[in-house]
């Protein structure tokens, strides 16, 4: 959280031109800052958004996924470059983020299994304790395995592009262009797969679903590993964006997340990706025009002020009380 | 129980062995990168990494092991026991309890007088500082705050995941109140919990009229407001240095604790100067507070509020139907968690005599409410046990230099606590997911009081 | 015909107009109808006809469309329920409700079901707790009143041998039972029932006919939705038929039983058919 805070107020000063044209280039800086965090935003609030549409819990554990990602990218990372070094840039991002993806996708799916399956139909606050003991588990097993301070690599992507005063990190782009592309990906496998098609039956009424021959179970896991795999991306991205990791690093992103899946509407993935897009942009924008310190207070509030005037969210199923 | 064949005592062995191989596999792939990779800064600060494989096959051992035991004997064993439990009928509760048991309440309060001055004659007065307040006191602190926030979670069923808001505002009343107005933790007190509760219906009339996770959701965006607002109100609140020197809570003004006051306890009554004396007043303050707590929530449930409020957690719609109004009932409920809330956060303040926003961190609530669940919602009892086995458990962690001797002088048992925590959890979870004590009590009978099975209560949904 | 003023014809509920439409889905169409007090009214049609939505906008579930409820108290006071907020209904107009899939509180007692069924008078009583908890004399004798009350109810509805048990572990007729003493114990002056003989056994729904009877008998009247036509032909003095969010019928029992439009939706016939129907009717009844 202090983190982003520093790379935004970097940008800071290029408010002091006050022409009109400068204005506006400043503003287009902060969208395309804002998208950047959206993405990331986005590709960990459809795990929430997944895995809540399909069992209807909310997987607190979700943000340290995301944090087992990172940290899998900068394992790799280390590895890969005292290994070979001089590997290209972009063949050593593509292994970070597939090994991380693997290594997240597994745990995830080993979590759901030991964790959640036996909680599943039982007491509803028990999954999400559950969930709560596994999230604090998960930093508190990173904090001892690879220590309590923060991790530092060397910039990754450095490539700068300029057009006039408004300046495009090539970093930035990945990001956009990645989150771009695994949506696609991703929405293609929700609408025209067997795999799509039985996780939105047992997203409907997963008894109807098992009578029907969907096996529920496997659905599900692999819910869990779709939502972890997302996280993984995100995780490695972060990593390569602010170019530090943390234990602690799974809360704060994890938490505007799912407050970015619930804004949007939780059940809906177009829901989650627009709630993590607005939630980045209100993050960048309120940075650059008010106060950075009050960042996370008016991202917070816009989601109460949007769930006291529209209780399901932006793109939520309206939800009739059936009496 | 049952005998069993040898062919399913071998097929058994055989799916064990299988399972245990899978566990291994796994386990190897999710630790390799993170057990099996250290990474550290070298003399340079440069990120470096070496391999620990001797770590790694631990781990994948662990994995493997627990895994053919869970398989072969623990699974088998637990499964017989359901077997023979359903066939034996359904006594689970033999009716015929052990003395403990029926006076468990009894015992537990007299033990809880005596317990600083047993401790002072077990350790001495100096050993007993540790007994006295990193267990009692830290205990006791979140026994009261877990049943405080059982009113909203345990009995209206509504799931706040915010609650350590309320905490830091009474311990922030009582901080800035004290400092600037130089007001006594006798009147800070109460006015702390009114604080708490005023936040509470302020908090709370907006979003209560939301359902389930969304009112989850919106309880934790305002704790975390209230956290931030603290961190960043500087003029204030001194942000993340907090506010430190905190004045001492005095007994009722007559007697006091400050080391120079003409009226210091120890120098009135002769005693040597230590500060004992001062944390055995907290203990005995907040066992004060945890009681008048329990008998608040004990006679409130007793109540028509208190019933409304169960009622509300079993089923909403039906309460409307009623004629009861849900929004005021839930905002009662709120309310009154709040200020327990509230005075325990101006008691914290008093005990430390340092406040800062570090102590009101998502995870405190997440704890308090593990406590709340763990324990069987509703239960006092069971809310109390789950606080002692959890808290407790973990601040024996912090002192087990025992340990060092075993893995040797590196090992930081501090650092295992929040894992172990976390694990403990997950496990108890999984094996009670009611809680400890799952039964409860009725308010009312015409015959007699008969306890409810836990498989009849719902957990709420708002 | 009859004078208005009359005791025995005196509206206690006047629905006008009433739609609802969910979506593209109009439930309930234009509907009227008028319940007399004093009288068991039952509400009939075939399943997905718009029954409960009916009771809900009448009990305050549902905002209505569009349309006007009418609620004539016995004082003379009038309200329009569709005004009102769902809990208003029942502590301000005197309607009470059961559901067509039960909502008992199963955690609690069946004694506290009926308790919390008195919260109102029991909050006023405790002056709104504080009272309560510095244990006024006035609040006890209340709290003891209202465990008479429930007393009462229970042996009416034959359940004071399981005061204690949890509302979950009765048997699904003696819930159905539990839930109608538990809106009796609101002291309403019009009940309301969604469905209360469905999933009853014969013997059951003989036992039921004679609580809503004798329910009916000490002056509150009856709205009842129900399935089952030999207890609406039995016990109701005024059916009305919906079909389609539609009115279709409307009259005595014995009028309705023999309207070729009722006839015609309960057994999905067509036009033509309806008058062969009838005669056949005609010729084996009993
Ligand atoms: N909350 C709701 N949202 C959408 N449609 C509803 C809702 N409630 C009822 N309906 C629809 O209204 C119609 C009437 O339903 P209902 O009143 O339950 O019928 P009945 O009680 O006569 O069987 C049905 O088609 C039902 O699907
Ligand atoms: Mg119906």
């Amino acid at each position: 959280m202090r983190k982003m805070g520093r790379t935004i107020q970097e940008m800071r000063p290029h408010r002091r031109t006050a022409s009109r044209g400068k204005q506006m280039d400043y503003f287009v800086q902060q969208l395309i800052n804002g998208l950047t965090l959206g993405s990331i935003y986005g590709l960990i609030a459809i795990g929430y958004t997944m895995v809540y549409g399909i069992i209807g819990m909310i997987n607190f554990a979700h943000g340290d996924i995301f944090m087992l990602g990172g940290f899998a990218a900068l394992i790799v990372f280390l590895v890969l470059t005292s290994l070979f070094a001089g590997i290209p840039v972009a063949l050593l991002l593509l292994v970070m983020i597939l090994v991380g993806m693997l290594v997240t996708g597994l745990w995830n799916w080993t979590i759901e299994r030991i964790a959640y399956r036996p909680l599943r139909g039982s007491f509803r606050l028990a999954p999400l304790i559950t969930a709560i003991g596994m999230s604090i588990t998960l930093s508190n097993f990173i904090q001892v395995t690879q220590g309590p301070r923060n991790k530092p690599i060397p910039q990754l992507v450095t490539d700068v592009y300029h057009f006039g005063d408004i300046t495009i990190a090539l970093k930035q782009i990945v990001i956009v262009v990645l989150t771009a592309v695994l949506l696609a990906a991703f929405w293609y496998i929700v609408n025209k797969t067997p795999l799509g098609r039985a996780q939105r039956a047992t997203e409907q009424d997963r008894k109807m679903a098992a009578l029907l021959g969907v096996d529920v179970d496997r659905t599900i896991s692999v819910t869990f590993i779709m939502g972890a795999a997302l996280a993984a991306v995100a995780g490695a991205m972060y990593l390569m964006y602010y170019g530090v990791s943390s234990f602690t690093d799974g809360f704060t992103p994890g938490v505007k997340a799912f407050t970015a899946a619930v804004l949007g509407g939780i059940g809906s993935l177009p829901g989650a990706v627009i709630g993590g897009l607005l939630i980045g942009l209100i993050e960048s924008l309120w940075s650059a025009y008010f106060s950075i310190e009050y960042k996370d207070v008016a991202t917070f509030a816009i989601l109460a002020i949007v769930l006291i005037f529209k209780p399901t969210g932006l793109l939520g199923r309206p939800e009739v009380e059936k009496v | 129980m049952s005998p069993v064949t040898e062919k399913g005592e071998t097929s058994l062995m055989a799916k064990a062995i299988r399972e245990g191989i899978f566990a291994a596999i796994i386990s190897f792939f999710m630790f390799l990168l993170f057990v099996g990779v250290e990474t550290y800064q070298d003399i340079n600060n440069a990120l470096v990494w070496r391999m620990r494989w001797g770590l790694l096959f631990i781990f994948v051992a662990i994995a493997a092991i627990g895994r053919f035991l869970t398989v072969a004997f623990i699974k088998p064993h637990l499964d017989a026991r359901k077997l023979s439990k359903a066939k034996s009928g359904i006594l689970e509760i033999s009716t015929q309890k052990s003395f403990f048991h029926r006076h468990f309440l009894k015992i537990a309060l007299v033990f809880l007088l005596v317990y600083p001055f047993l401790m002072m004659l077990i350790v001495g007065k100096q050993g007993s500082l540790k007994y006295v307040d990193n267990f009692g006191i830290q205990i006791l602190i979140y026994v009261m705050l877990a049943w405080g926030l059982n009113i909203v979670v345990g009995l209206a069923g509504l799931l706040d995941l915010g609650y350590v808001a309320f905490y830091a505002v009474g311990a922030y009343s009582y901080a800035l109140l004290s400092s600037y107005l130089g007001l006594s933790f006798w009147i800070l007190l109460p006015l702390s919990g009114i604080f708490a509760a005023l936040w509470g219906i302020m908090l709370g009339f907006p979003v209560l009229r939301l359902r389930g996770d969304y009112l989850a959701i919106v309880t934790l965006a305002f704790g975390e407001i209230i956290r931030l607002v603290l961190i960043n109100w500087t003029e204030v609140t001194k942000g993340t240095f907090g506010i430190s020197g905190i004045a001492k809570a005095s007994v009722f003004g007559i007697w006091s604790f400050d080391v120079g006051a003409p009226n210091n306890f120890a120098k009135v009554f002769g005693l040597a100067s230590s500060s004992v004396y001062y944390k055995v007043f907290l203990f005995y303050v907040i066992l004060a507070l945890c009681l008048l707590t329990a008998y608040v929530t004990i006679r409130l449930r007793r109540m028509p509020i208190g019933r409304a409020w169960e009622a509300l957690r079993e089923d909403e719609i039906a309460c409307r139907s009623l004629g009861i109004n849900t929004v005021t009932t839930k905002l009662t409920a709120f309310a009154t968690g709040a200020m327990f809330g509230g005075f325990a956060g101006s008691f914290f303040a008093a005990r430390q005599g340092f406040v800062s926003p570090e102590s009101f961190v998502f995870l405190e609530s997440a704890v308090i409410l593990a406590i709340v669940v763990l324990g069987g919602m509703g239960s006092l009892t069971g809310i109390a046990i789950a606080a002692v086995v959890m808290v407790g458990g973990t601040e024996l962690l912090r002192d087990m230099s025992f340990l060092k001797i075993i893995f040797g002088p590196d090992f930081t048992p501090e650092l295992y606590r929040m894992l172990l925590f976390g694990l403990a959890m997950v496990i108890v979870m999984l094996f009670k997911p009611r809680g400890f004590v799952g039964a409860r009590e009725p308010t009312a009978f015409l015959k007699e009081r008969k306890a409810v099975s836990g498989s009849f209560t719902k957990e709420g949904h708002g | 015909m009859a004078p208005e003023t009359t005791a025995m014809t005196d509206t206690i509920l006047k629905v006008e107009h009433l739609s609802m439409k969910f979506g593209g889905l109009m439930a309930i169409n234009d509907f009227s109808f008028e319940a007399k007090r004093g009288e068991i009214t039952a509400l009939i049609g075939p399943n997905g006809a718009g029954k409960t939505t009916v009771f809900n906008c009448i009990t305050g579930f549902y905002k209505p469309t569009m349309g006007m409820i009418t609620l004539h108290r016995r004082g003379g006071r009038t309200l329009l329920l569709e005004r009102l907020k769902d809990f208003e209904i029942n502590k301000k107009a005197g309607v009470a409700r059961t559901f067509q899939n039960i909502r008992l509180f199963s955690g609690l007692t069946v004694l506290e079901n009926l308790l919390v069924a008195q919260h109102n008078a029991l909050m006023r009583a405790s002056g709104y707790t504080i009272l309560g908890l510095l244990g006024a004399p006035a609040y006890k004798r209340a709290v003891a009143d209202s465990i008479e009350k429930a007393r009462y109810w229970l042996e009416k509805a034959d359940l004071i041998d399981r005061a204690d048990d949890p509302a979950g572990d009765l048997s699904y007729g003696a819930q159905r039972r539990l839930e109608i003493a538990r809106a009796m114990c609101t002291g309403p002056e019009l009940l309301c029932l969604d469905e209360p003989a469905a999933g009853l056994n014969p013997k059951e729904s003989l036992t039921l006919n004679a609580l809503l009877r004798s329910i009916r008998d000490e002056g509150t009247s009856l709205l009842l939705i129900e399935h089952d036509m030999s207890v609406v032909m039995e016990i109701s003095d005024h059916v009305v038929v919906l079909e389609y969010g539609q009115k279709i019928s409307d009259g005595t029992p014995e009028h309705v039983k023999t309207d070729p439009k009722v006839i015609a939706a309960y057994l999905g016939v067509e036009d033509d058919e309806v008058e062969e129907i009838e005669e056949q009717l005609d010729g084996g009844a009993v």
